[in-house]
């Protein structure tokens, strides 16, 4: 061997330069590895099947990912639970209770959003693995922030899991709302991401590490003299966590990120992203940065203020469904931070309990916006919702349920997270901020009610059109056509909107008598307006299993909260 | 002759800062875009710049990391620039105009 060749062998290399190459605890990473590993399985059975196989065959393969990172997931909380806590892949990874428990969540809403995506993708026969293969990267990303113990990891993180969803959004390719979305998400979630790395840059410069346990005990030990440097850092590091979580003033993507995306992507996107964020926000905060305490329980305490508030507030005047529940969900990540402004381990507690109930409700009612948009995902106007309860009374009856939950009605999990955030608020003495959090909750009953009654109050959407009386001159004949319909005694007096809706509707009822042939016509002529036609409100099996375990899991665990309490409990125990 | 490291600090603040108001005021995608690579870049110098003072290794390894991230993001970037603008002749972010926002 030459000289030259020898000196430029890695090992001589690795030896001069005295790199030790970290031990690789594959067992730590199992769950991150499960959803990578089945992505590329998923990527490859795609690439050499001969034709392209249904949707349900990646979705039933995605759910089985799932699971069996859910059993990794538990393995490893029993691990934690035995063994204690502990640090792999060169301190990068820890594994603690917290941990487990984000994997654990990250893997529950894998296999709920393949559930709901799989009714959507057959509905809109859409072929192809990409969904569930960007689904499942965007999931192992924010395992990787839930379970970091390095900023550059919690980096990574965040962009394995948001890329992924910036294609998601953009993954309908016959709505131009859908690349739009995709372009506004993206651009301001690279904003926000480059703003992330350079609050890293100046953590780092002002404390000489990246490791989260490493930053913590030096904060602990010295006292910083370039402060400024530091809290710059931490305050660019909350603007980066802002922007991904949607808190106001950094929320302004949301409604049009939510309105524009293909609907079950919404659901998965709002509950993987959530979790990653808060995951790492609340672990870069409690186990890093305890020691400024004081600098960012007030930047919080008004972040947490604005977004309750700004949540509630705009969503009262939302006519879209997916634009009100964009809002509702700023609003929801409102009362996290209210878990996380306390700065307590209740409050952690409690944060985490609200992400868990939060991700089971905002998947299933964007389970049913799906459903009830219609072929095309385009109708999500509340005027849909009419009458709901009439013609699809199960589905109306698990939206009403989820939509009670999210507004914190006693008997579901809605009401025990309220309940957690506000009394860990109240138990850190930020009572303002907790009569706030009840105040907006008050706002937020009124819009959730609205859908509600919507759905259960009024007949079909059609009879209420037809109420308006100032239709349009150009409608055509619209007198005779209110004049043939049935005596107006079935119909609501309320204020209908008068909309084209309207018109089309009157249109179609004129010269039919009998609604129920009126509603056979509907469905004659499909696109012709944005009546709900029953054909077209189908409800796939997929759909059903999703909104059974989610309407299950938020009843059961609201009458009965004690496992999931404990659950969230015993994973912050350590803070 | 050596530059002290605080002018490096500096430069990578006006960078960092060119980039943030480029993002917010300019209207073309793609010079948007660019922002975005200007404020990554000016980050990884401050890794470089921490890096030198502090006499750690820490900070350089972390640039490989944000440069592959920053690749990454320029191949789903431009992706997405690519399939809404093949319905449309120019790339400017005001001609998407559907979302309210």
């Amino acid at each position: 061997m030459s000289p030259l060749a020898a000196l430029l062998s890695p090992a001589h290399l690795l030896a001069a330069n005295g790199l030790v190459l970290p031990h690789v605890n594959y067992t730590a990473i199992m769950p991150e590895l499960i959803l990578l590993g089945g992505m590329l399985l998923l990527l490859g059975i795609s690439a050499v099947s001969p034709r392209h196989l249904p949707t349900q065959v990646y979705a039933t393969a995605t759910a089985g990912i799932g699971i069996a990172s859910l059993i990794a997931s538990l393995v490893l909380w029993h691990d934690v639970q035995k063994g204690g806590p502990f640090s792999a892949v060169a301190r990068a990874v820890d594994i603690d209770g917290f941990a487990t428990l984000v994997l654990v969540l990250c893997s529950c809403v894998v296999i709920l959003g393949a559930f709901f995506a799989a009714g959507f993708l057959e509905r809109e026969q859409v072929q192809g693995v990409e969904y569930y293969a960007l689904a499942l990267i965007s999931a192992s990303g924010a395992m990787l922030m839930g379970s970091a113990n390095d900023l550059i990891l919690v980096f990574l993180g965040l962009e394995i899991l948001s890329i992924p969803l910036y294609v998601m959004a953009g993954l309908d390719q016959r709505r131009a709302a859908s690349g739009e979305a995709a372009m506004k998400y993206f651009l301001l979630g690279a904003f926000s991401s480059a703003v992330f790395v350079y609050g890293i840059a100046l953590t780092y410069g002002a404390t000489g590490s990246t490791n989260l346990a490493s930053i913590g005990s030096f904060l602990a030990q010295n006292v910083v003299v370039s402060n400024g440097v530091l809290l710059g850092g931490l305050a660019l590091l909350l603007v980066g966590f802002g922007f991904k979580v949607a808190a106001v003033p950094f929320h302004m993507w949301t409604p049009d990120v939510y309105a524009g995306s293909p609907t079950p992507a919404v659901g998965f996107m709002a509950a993987v992203a959530k979790i990653g964020a808060f995951g790492a926000l609340l672990r870069v905060l409690f186990s890093t940065f305890p020691t400024l305490r004081t600098s960012w329980q007030p930047i919080l305490w008004a972040l947490a203020i604005l977004t309750l508030l700004l949540g509630a507030l705009v969503a009262v005047v939302q006519r879209d469904v997916k634009r009100m529940l964009a809002y509702s969900s700023i609003n929801h990540a409102g009362f996290i931070l209210l878990g996380v402004q306390a700065g307590t381990s209740r409050g952690a507690e409690a944060s985490l309990y609200y992400l868990f109930v939060y991700s089971v409700l905002v998947l299933g009612t964007f389970g049913v916006v799906a459903v009830v948009g219609g072929r095309g995902d385009e109708g999500h106007g509340i005027e849909r919702y009419r009458g709901l309860a009439h013609r699809r009374p199960l589905l109306a009856g698990s939206m009403a349920v989820l939509l009670l939950a999210q507004a914190g009605a006693p008997f579901t999990t809605g009401f025990f997270s309220k309940l957690y955030v506000i009394e860990a608020s109240i138990a850190a003495h930020s009572y303002a901020l907790a009569t706030v959090a009840m105040l907006s909750a008050a706002i937020a009953t009124f819009f959730y009610l609205r859908l509600v009654f919507a759905m259960f109050g009024e007949r079909a959407g059609r009879q209420a059109s037809v109420a308006v009386p100032v239709a349009p001159a150009g409608a055509g004949a619209p007198g005779g056509a209110a004049g043939q319909f049935p005596p107006v005694g079935t119909l609501p007096a309320g204020p209908a909107v008068a909309s084209a809706a309207g018109v089309l509707t009157l249109e179609r009822a004129a010269g039919l008598v009998d609604p129920g042939r009126a509603e056979a016509a509907a469905v004659a002529d499909d696109d012709a307006g944005p009546v709900v036609a029953d054909a077209d409100l189908q409800v796939s099996p997929w759909v059903w299993v999703g909104l059974a375990l989610c309407v299950g899991t938020t009843v059961v665990l609201g009458i009965w909260p004690s496992p999931l309490v404990d659950f969230a409990r015993h994973a912050t125990l350590l803070f | 002759m050596s530059v002290h490291a605080s002018w490096y600090l500096v430069l990578a603040a006006v960078l960092f800062s060119i980039g943030a108001v480029g993002l917010l005021v300019r209207r073309n995608v793609l010079v948007m875009f660019m922002c975005i690579e200007l404020m990554l870049n000016a980050a990884n110098l401050t890794f470089v710049t921490f890096s030198r003072a502090l006499n750690d290794i820490g900070g350089q390894v972390a640039v490989f990391f944000v440069l592959v991230v920053a690749a990454a993001e320029v191949v789903v970037g431009l992706g997405i620039i690519v399939a809404i603008y093949r319905r449309r002749v120019g790339a400017t972010a005001d001609d998407a105009h559907i979302l309210k926002g």
